[in-house]
């Protein structure tokens, strides 16, 4: 099976939609020619042509206005923000516009439509290219929000966002792009050839949205992540020997609330991560989920581990990311509780 | 000047209270203006952003390079049309003043614009308008019935009561859904031609703004996409001069004109009167032809006078005088077609009268069949359980689990 990075499965999951459906059409800032800054669009011009894929001016809300006439029309157009730093110009088209189109009009008219955006911090980016923004998404009913670990994850759901009759929010956690990077910042990262979700089928296989996947089962308690901070709990259960099962929720909204309370009811303790600021996080949800499903389970208070509520800074980075000492010193907490 | 920065607030010439003045307001001769071939080169048109096309001169002829687009027959079924977008919204507004309903917005003395220009479209063009086009609808034989069940949110209305009323949508009559929100629509258009290329068929869109929201980062996202890619779409402009109590000046600053926001973009941009049908119809179709023929887009600065209200909820008196849409030097576009129609001998005052009072029935007996399935507040709504749906194609559980929660 071929192995592949987190950015080649996401270019293959770009080339096997246009390939299958020519109302696929690619376009976002330096996607064209040149393919992307994370070249996660490298070849699908030269491929299927500039009409399929094309580069377009540096103005997110006319990216992705323009996108939402297109989906109106029954395209089905793929867009890239370069970063999801970069997003909020777009923010009123995505939430006023794409958001509720199939509602207000009744479903006169629909919005397939995906906007991918490269996600989270670990690459010096500074303030500016390090955002967690998902919970700018996931408040906005309309919306789906997507967050992949992993090549294999990355392909099968981009395909099913792409093939979803509503919009759907694409995070990609940039730091994951190459390898699973599990917050170890001074080793030289596992590139995904040496991983098993390094492996990538050819050809079409969709992830359904919705569902969230279990990476690591156990008994002593459930870690509830997503994206980057998905390897960082494994390392840190793994480091410290902790058995915890570490759900990996793959999607945000919707939300697998079924597999969670299995989960939760079985260990009966509970740790929320997200590298995103703290204060009205997804994990404020997640924690008000588990506590209304299974409170009568839980053993110890529910606890989450975030970014600071700062700004992402730019020499101080590891001392803002959520590493392995802040999960694992959070394991410990939920395990004492 | 005391060496001192001091900050320039524009402000109109008049204000309540005030004799209304136009006189700075510089209208072009009718016929005086060329109709350049549609191919011609932006650059030698650049004046046109400046000056304004007309048609019907003062005595109420058709004259110069650009009459002659419409047939008699074409012309009173014009008129008719514009006749019956004005008793529909006067029987509206007084529903909406006796409490049918939450809100109403009119289109008084803009009536000449959507109503000739969605007559230049061919099925299966889009028009994406602001909540002042719903001549476009009309225009279009949109069933009035329908069109009132959206504005009492009854059990019959089409958007099954989520909309504020007038946020109409309608895709086979070429009518994309209304935001509510301004100029979102003006930048989605352009990707709507776009696509339309992409696919390449015949298909062109329209794209609706006011004056006031051409200020909007939006209006500008559509300019440079529709430039870039040379998307095949119209870009309107309609400037009524007021944006609720805001004048023109404030969102047009000192560039002299809306169109000329078109010539950086290196857009074929026209000025035409906005109140002359026949005008509005020959500029129409000089931009829908130039978007067809692949040669892209044209920006079209619909020169009018918001008549009435911006909507139910403001009063004009209180930020312009009430004399000042009298004063209005571009007149009325009914006054002006009907005029027209009699000066050629297709039409007579008493016809015209006659053709009132049918108009008046007609809406009046829509009206009465809308109001049969119900009005905001009485009679027959729209389900609860539609609060729910569409909200995504496919119901997921969070929203399952809320509609049981709300017991239905």
């Amino acid at each position: 099976m071929p192995r592949m990075t987190m950015i080649e499965a996401i270019r293959d999951a770009h080339a096997v939609k246009m390939a299958e459906d020519e109302d696929v059409v690619v376009f976002g800032e330096d996607v064209g020619y040149f393919g992307g800054v994370f070249r996660c669009t490298a070849g699908l011009q030269e491929t299927f042509g500039k009409n399929r894929c094309f580069d377009a001016p540096i103005n997110e809300s006319g990216i992705v206005g323009t996108a939402i006439g297109m989906a109106a029309f029954g395209l089905r157009p793929v867009v890239e923000m370069q970063f999801a730093d970069y997003v909020y110009p777009a923010y009123d088209q995505i939430v006023s516009e794409a958001a509720r189109l199939r509602y207000r009009s009744a479903g006169d008219f629909t919005c397939p439509l995906v906007v991918r955006m490269p996600t989270g911090g670990g690459i010096f980016g500074g303030q500016t290219h390090s955002q967690s923004p998902e919970a700018l998404f996931t408040h906005v009913s309309g919306l789906k929000t997507v967050v992949p670990s992993n090549p294999y994850d990355a392909k099968g759901l981009l395909i099913s966002a792409i093939e979803d009759n509503d919009p759907v929010i694409f995070l990609e956690p940039k730091r994951l792009y190459n390898g699973p990077f599990d917050g170890d910042h001074d080793k030289p990262v596992t590139p995904w050839s040496k991983h098993p979700l390094g492996e990538v089928p050819e050809g079409r296989y969709a992830i359904p949205l919705g569902k969230a996947a279990i990476r690591r089962e156990g008994s002593a308690l459930t870690v509830l992540a997503y994206g980057t901070m998905v390897h960082v709990a494994e390392a840190a259960a793994d480091a410290l020997g902790i058995d915890a099962e570490i759900v990996d929720l793959r999607t945000l909204v919707p939300l697998d609330v079924e597999l969670i309370e299995a989960s939760v009811k079985k260990t009966g303790r509970c740790l929320v991560v997200h590298e995103a600021t703290l204060t009205s996080g997804f994990g404020a949800e997640l924690v008000a989920v588990v506590a209304d499903a299974c409170f009568y389970h839980l053993e110890a208070p529910i606890v989450r581990v975030a970014g600071w509520d700062t700004p992402y800074p730019h020499a101080q980075e590891w001392d803002y990311f959520p590493g392995q000492a802040r999960v694992g010193g959070a394991m410990k907490r939920v395990l004492e509780g | 000047m005391d060496g001192r920065l001091k900050l320039h607030v524009p402000e109109p010439e008049v204000r309540p209270g005030g004799t209304p003045d136009f006189s700075g307001v510089k209208i072009a001769k009718a016929g005086s203006v060329r109709r350049p071939p549609v191919d011609v080169d932006p650059a030698e048109i650049r004046d046109m952003a400046y000056s304004i096309v007309r048609v019907l001169n003062r005595a109420g002829e058709a004259v110069g390079e650009w009459a002659g687009t419409l047939t008699d027959e074409e012309l009173l079924a014009g008129l008719k049309t514009m006749m019956r977008v004005r008793a529909f919204d006067r029987r509206m507004l007084m529903a909406q003043r006796q409490g049918k309903t939450s809100f109403y917005m009119q289109c008084l003395g803009e009536e000449a614009i959507a109503c000739a220009f969605r007559k230049a479209l061919e099925p299966g063009d889009m028009n994406f308008p602001t909540y002042r086009q719903q001549g476009l609808l009309i225009a279009d034989d949109y069933p009035l019935v329908d069109m009132m069940c959206q504005i009492y949110s009854n059990r019959r209305d089409p958007l099954k009561g989520r909309q504020l009323p007038v946020m109409y949508s309608a895709r086979k009559h070429g009518f994309f859904s209304i935001s509510g929100n301004l100029a979102t629509q003006f930048v989605q258009g352009v990707g709507w031609a776009m696509a339309s290329a992409i696919k390449g068929g015949d298909r062109i869109a329209a794209v609706w703004i006011g004056d006031g929201s051409t200020a909007e980062s939006d209006f500008h996202s559509g300019m440079v996409f529709a430039s870039t890619y040379k998307a095949p779409v119209v870009l309107n402009i309609v400037n009524n001069q007021w944006a609720i109590s805001t004048f023109q000046g404030i969102a047009k600053g000192g560039s002299g004109t809306f169109a000329a926001r078109g010539l950086g973009f290196g857009i074929p941009s026209l000025r035409v009167d906005g109140n002359d049908y026949l005008a509005v119809h020959a500029a129409a179709k000089w931009a829908v032809e130039r978007a067809r023929r692949n040669l892209g887009p044209t920006l079209i600065e619909w020169v009018t006078y918001r008549a009435a209200a911006h909507s139910t909820s403001d009063d004009p008196s209180a930020y312009r005088p009430k004399e000042e849409s009298d004063a209005w030097p571009l007149g009325d576009p009914i006054k002006r077609l009907k005029n027209h129609l009699v000066l050629r001998g297709a039409w007579s005052e008493e016809r015209h009268v006659q053709a009132e009072a049918e108009v008046d029935a007609e809406i009046l007996a829509a009206q009465k069949e809308a109001e049969s399935h119900g009005t905001l507040h009485t009679g027959p709504k729209p389900s609860v359980r539609d609060i729910f749906e569409d909200v995504y194609e496919v119901m997921p559980p969070h929203l399952r689990r809320q509609r049981q929660k709300a017991g239905v």
